[in-house]
């Protein structure tokens, strides 16, 4: 670039496929085990719990996904991906060991070495929108002493909807983690808990005492989780909600993903509930 | 003495005032002032004393029905895309209609846009609408802050200068040879009617373009869209261009490229002209909404004229004439549409 | 630097030997009339009539498109992207009679893309000589916010345009060593007192006193979010691209990839917040599939949340969206409606 000293905002790093795994039974969900070609920019890279990436793929484009790994997972990045638009699409279709660009990590993430430290944390997901909660958990995991109890509600339509499920399961042994894993309807072979996420968490009732909820989900479950929250006195200020809007520059110039005067590529994509409810409701 | 716009303007005041005080219609469409000489502003009026800020005048040049669909749909309860329509009639419209627009409500109706039902069309004769290219080139592009429209002549005046202009000489290119000023239908008249109007040479400007070869036809086409800055104020104004995604949008696949490229921009044009045969009534409003003064109605004239030579066919003015380019008849050539043992042999 | 003058008759031979070194633009007559920027070899191109040019001067800084980097199209066979950034280009840009208030444009947009590496390029490319206004359009509102017509803003070199010459000041480090070789002569006397007579021409302001960036600042978003008018200002509206393309301040982009005979390149180009695919999701959601919605935005994000985030407004009052809107919506009437809340 001509302006040399300055860093190309858009210049995707060279990294390759390393793996994918299928994760939900109806297969529109896969995670990607990406590595860099570099060895300098995987040194460069650094990330924090909630941040995401843009994932790019010659010919197709950009597309913003969430990074599914903890900076503590030193060697490779996981990003799990719904297919939906025309880039996730042309990504379902890649095989180990393409090559895809990653820019990123883009956005602020949750701020697990700030205001999280110290607290309890409950981490309530719904769907498909675990991806940064697992980084956030795997993180929270490997610090374990830096918080206090940590509390997992994740739910998903069906068992087979269920994102990373050897982990829930080996989660669901610790005894420094409380695990709550439900899905919506009764199943062959599902012993677990049934009912919706919003339900559970009211069962569950999480002390709001020196404690943090991390919520992530589709609008409708972050809608419902929030009344039985309030009911045992959670304030706005203890929640933190992860925003998706249209995004393609991912540093705030674009403009698609503004809600008010606020950029959720940029200033978020985590924010405190108390902080979304000063914006106009444009997500 | 009034001008025959004031007395049009009172008229157009007494009507709506009239349908939206009996309830007739929940909100009347037509024209206020703007802002900038010579641009007027498709309006709204929700309630009786809206109507004072009704106007008519010669500028009045974008199509009305463009605007109904999205009217109509306003005034009706909120619900999802696939939910069922409300039982029961819904709130009804009043709208301007001249001749072009009337026509392309024609087209509306018959491609399920709006319902006849729920539009009372007030119609009005076109004495035809000025271009504002125009007047600004007879001032030699200077600015201008003021214009007074009398019966036959506009007074122009800017810093340091007044300018009388013969109305007919600024009149659009699609009014002067338009051949259909008065409403094809319509529930209230305002104004008397023409009775239809005499063009000596109605597509005298494509003949003229028809004439050049082919390489100078491509310059020429060329040329005329260099300045395209892809803005879609074109396909945004006119009545014929609702589908939800256009293909220029479309990502899925992607048919364009969307920045400025010369074949992109070509493509564009080609396009849109094509998508509009058949039911383009030469309203101009996507002509007179560009703000690079491009010509691209002459494009969708074109396939008029077309449309008019192959099919005996012209746009809007039956409402139970069935459309050419959706219609198949057994004596069509291209037979690959029909199924085996319909095809003409067995007549 | 004392300023420094050319007369007239002298400028022809200045642009002619500066197109030695330099591509110069300038607004020039076009075929349809108006004026715009074209490429200009000497005098007899420009026009320097009063008034701002059809489009705005962001072309040269926000190119349509911008080529971000080129690709190979085998990467998946190749399995390696071998992404390629563009060659800068050896020519520098004069852009000659730009007005202050798309001057102050480049200012203005250089916050948000403070750490954009390709606007800043264009920045270091071109070189902004800016003509001060001696009259103006009924469109004109510089001075509502924050501009003038002798606001230097943006500027390199700075010009007045006198009965007889040409007076040039430096505005930045680039304009005085661009200037330094020139064989510009020193300012006279009565020149001077010219230049004193030429500022006392402007646009009427909103009203006195009023600094509407503040103003607005103060306000509650809601109270302008919620405002009763957003209906009546979006009824005409086409959701054309004409204002947001037209405005030398509308700065959103899209990024796509094209691939063309055997080429690939990632692209950036104009986008507008008023077309409903701006914010459409890939789920179908759209948080402001609603024309009002996409109206508001286009206003808010002018008059009060870039005004948050920045300070100034992000309007430079050209007017170009008031001239040639197909419907006459009227950013200045707008302004006018949110100070009344
Ligand atoms: S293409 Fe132009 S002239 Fe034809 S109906 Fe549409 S807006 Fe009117
Ligand atoms: S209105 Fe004019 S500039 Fe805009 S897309 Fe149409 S032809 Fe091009
Ligand atoms: S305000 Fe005017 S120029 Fe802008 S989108 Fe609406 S109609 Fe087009
Ligand atoms: S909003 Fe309108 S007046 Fe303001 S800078 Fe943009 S085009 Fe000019
Ligand atoms: S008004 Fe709309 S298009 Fe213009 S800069 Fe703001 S958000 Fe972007």
């Amino acid at each position: 670039m001509c302006k040399e000293q300055m860093k190309n905002i858009y210049l995707p790093y060279e990294a390759r496929i390393e793996d994918i795994k299928v994760e939900t039974e109806d297969g529109n969900l896969k995670t990607y085990r990406i590595v860099f070609e570099k060895d300098e920019d995987k040194r460069n890279w650094s990330h924090v719990p909630g941040q995401f990436a843009m994932l790019s793929i010659a010919g197709k484009g950009e597309i913003p996904i969430g990074i599914a790994s903890s900076p503590t997972e030193k060697d490779f990045l996981l990003f799990t991906v719904n297919r939906a638009g025309v880039v996730t699409t042309a990504l379902h279709k890649m095989d180990k060991g393409e090559p895809i660009g990653v820019r990123g990590p883009l956005g602020n993430g949750f701020p697990v070495d700030g205001e999280l430290k110290g607290k309890n944390i409950v981490i309530i997901a719904g769907g498909f929108a675990f991806t940064t909660l697992r980084a956030t958990l795997i993180y929270l995991l490997e610090n374990r002493s830096d918080y206090g109890k940590i509390t997992v509600i994740y739910g998903a339509r069906t068992p087979g909807m269920l994102l990373y499920k050897d982990e829930l399961k080996s989660w669901q042994e610790r005894d420094d983690l409380e695990c709550h894993i439900t899905v919506d309807r009764e199943a062959p072979g599902w012993d677990g808990l049934v009912g919706f996420v919003p339900t559970i968490a009211g069962q569950v009732k999480p002390s709001p005492e020196n404690s943090a909820a991390l919520i992530c989900g589709p609008p409708i479950m972050i809608k419902f989780t929030m009344p039985p929250l309030e009911e045992i006195g959670w304030k706005d200020d203890q929640v933190y909600l992860s925003l998706e809007n249209r995004m393609k520059c991912g540093v705030g110039i674009c403009g698609h993903c503004n809600v008010g005067p606020v950029y959720v590529c940029k200033d978020g994509p985590v924010f405190k509930r108390s902080e979304v409810q000063k914006l106009p409701v444009e997500f | 003495m009034s001008t025959i716009n004031e007395k049009i303007t009172t008229e157009i005041r007494k009507v709506a005032k009239e349908l939206l005080e009996k309830d007739e219609v929940a909100a009347f469409l037509g024209y206020t002032e703007g802002t900038v000489p010579m641009v007027m502003k498709p309006f709204v009026a929700r309630r009786p004393e809206d109507v004072e800020k009704l106007f008519w005048n010669s500028f009045c040049v974008l199509n009305l029905a463009n605007y109904l669909p999205l009217v109509l749909q306003s005034l009706e309860p909120p619900r999802r895309p696939n939910d069922p329509l409300p039982e029961g009639p819904l709130p009804r419209v009043g709208v301007l209609a001249t001749g072009c627009w009337s026509r392309n409500m024609v087209v509306q109706i018959k491609e399920n846009q709006i319902e006849r039902e729920r539009v009372i069309i007030v119609g009005i004769s076109s004495r035809g609408m000025v271009d504002r290219k125009k007047v600004q080139a007879q001032v030699d592009h200077l600015e201008i802050t003021e214009v007074i429209e009398e019966d036959h002549k506009l007074i122009v005046k800017g810093p340091g200068f007044t300018k009388e202009i013969n109305r007919w000489d600024v009149v659009r290119d699609n009014c002067k040879s338009c051949v259909h000023p008065d409403p094809v239908i319509y529930d209230e008249v305002i104004g008397d009617f023409s009775g239809g109007r005499q063009v000596p040479k109605r597509f005298g400007d494509i003949q003229e373009i028809e004439d050049m070869d082919i390489e100078e036809r491509w310059k020429w086409f060329q040329e005329e869209i260099s300045s395209c800055i892809r803005c879609y104020a074109c396909r945004n104004a006119c009545p014929l261009c609702y589908c939800p995604t256009c293909f220029v949008d479309d990502s899925r696949p992607q048919w364009v490229g969307k920045s400025i490229d010369k074949t992109d921009t070509a493509l564009f044009h080609i396009l849109r002209a094509f998508h509009c045969a058949g039911r383009c009534t030469d309203c101009g409003a996507c002509e007179s909404a560009c703000p690079m003064g491009i010509r691209m109605r002459l494009f969708t004239k074109k396939l008029y004229k077309d449309c008019m030579e192959l099919y005996g066919f012209e746009p809007g003015l039956r409402i139970d004439e069935p459309l050419p380019l959706t219609t198949f008849k057994l004596e069509d050539p291209q037979d690959y549409i029909l199924q085996q043992g319909q095809k003409g042999e067995e007549k | 630097m004392k300023p420094l003058a050319l007369f007239k008759s002298e400028l022809d031979g200045f642009l002619k030997e500066l197109s030695r070194d330099y591509d110069i633009f300038g607004p020039k007559r076009q075929k349809k009339g108006y004026l715009d920027w074209g490429e200009i070899e000497g005098l007899s191109d420009l026009d320097l009539s009063p008034g701002v040019t059809k489009t705005s001067i962001k072309s040269f800084f926000l190119p349509q498109p911008e080529v971000l980097f080129e690709f190979s199209t085998r990467a998946r066979e190749e399995r390696a992207f071998r992404l390629k950034e563009p060659k800068c280009p050896d020519r520098k840009r004069v852009l000659f009679g730009v007005r202050p208030c798309d001057a102050r444009s480049i200012y203005l947009n250089s916050m948000p893309y403070k750490d954009d590496c390709y606007f800043q390029k264009n920045i270091e490319r071109n070189i902004v000589i800016g003509l001060f206004c001696k009259a103006h359009l009924s469109t004109c509102f510089c001075t509502w916010v924050g501009g003038s017509p002798t606001s230097t803003d943006g500027m390199d070199i700075g010009v007045y345009e006198l009965e007889d010459s040409f007076i040039f000041l430096p505005f930045s480090q680039r304009g005085q060593e661009f200037l330094r070789d020139k064989g510009l002569r020193e300012i006279g006397q009565k020149e001077e007192e010219q230049i004193d007579a030429y500022k006392n021409h402007a646009p009427e302001g909103i009203s006195e006193g009023v600094d509407i960036a503040k103003e607005f600042s103060q306000k509650s978003l809601f109270d302008l979010y919620d405002a009763r008018f957003w209906q009546e200002v979006t009824d005409p509206c086409l959701n054309c691209g004409t204002c947001t393309f037209l405005c030398p301040t509308c700065y959103c982009f899209d990024i796509q990839d094209e691939v063309l005979r055997g080429k690939g390149r990632r692209i950036r180009y104009w986008d507008s917040c008023m077309f409903p695919l701006f914010t459409l999701h890939a789920s179908g959601h759209n948080p402001r599939g609603e024309k009002v919605k996409r109206v508001r935005n286009r206003f808010m994000h002018k008059l009060k949340y870039f005004p948050d985030r920045f300070g100034p407004i992000s309007c430079v009052g050209c007017g170009r969206c008031v001239r040639d809107c197909p419907v006459s919506i009227d950013i200045r009437q707008v302004i006018r409606q949110f100070l009344e809340i």
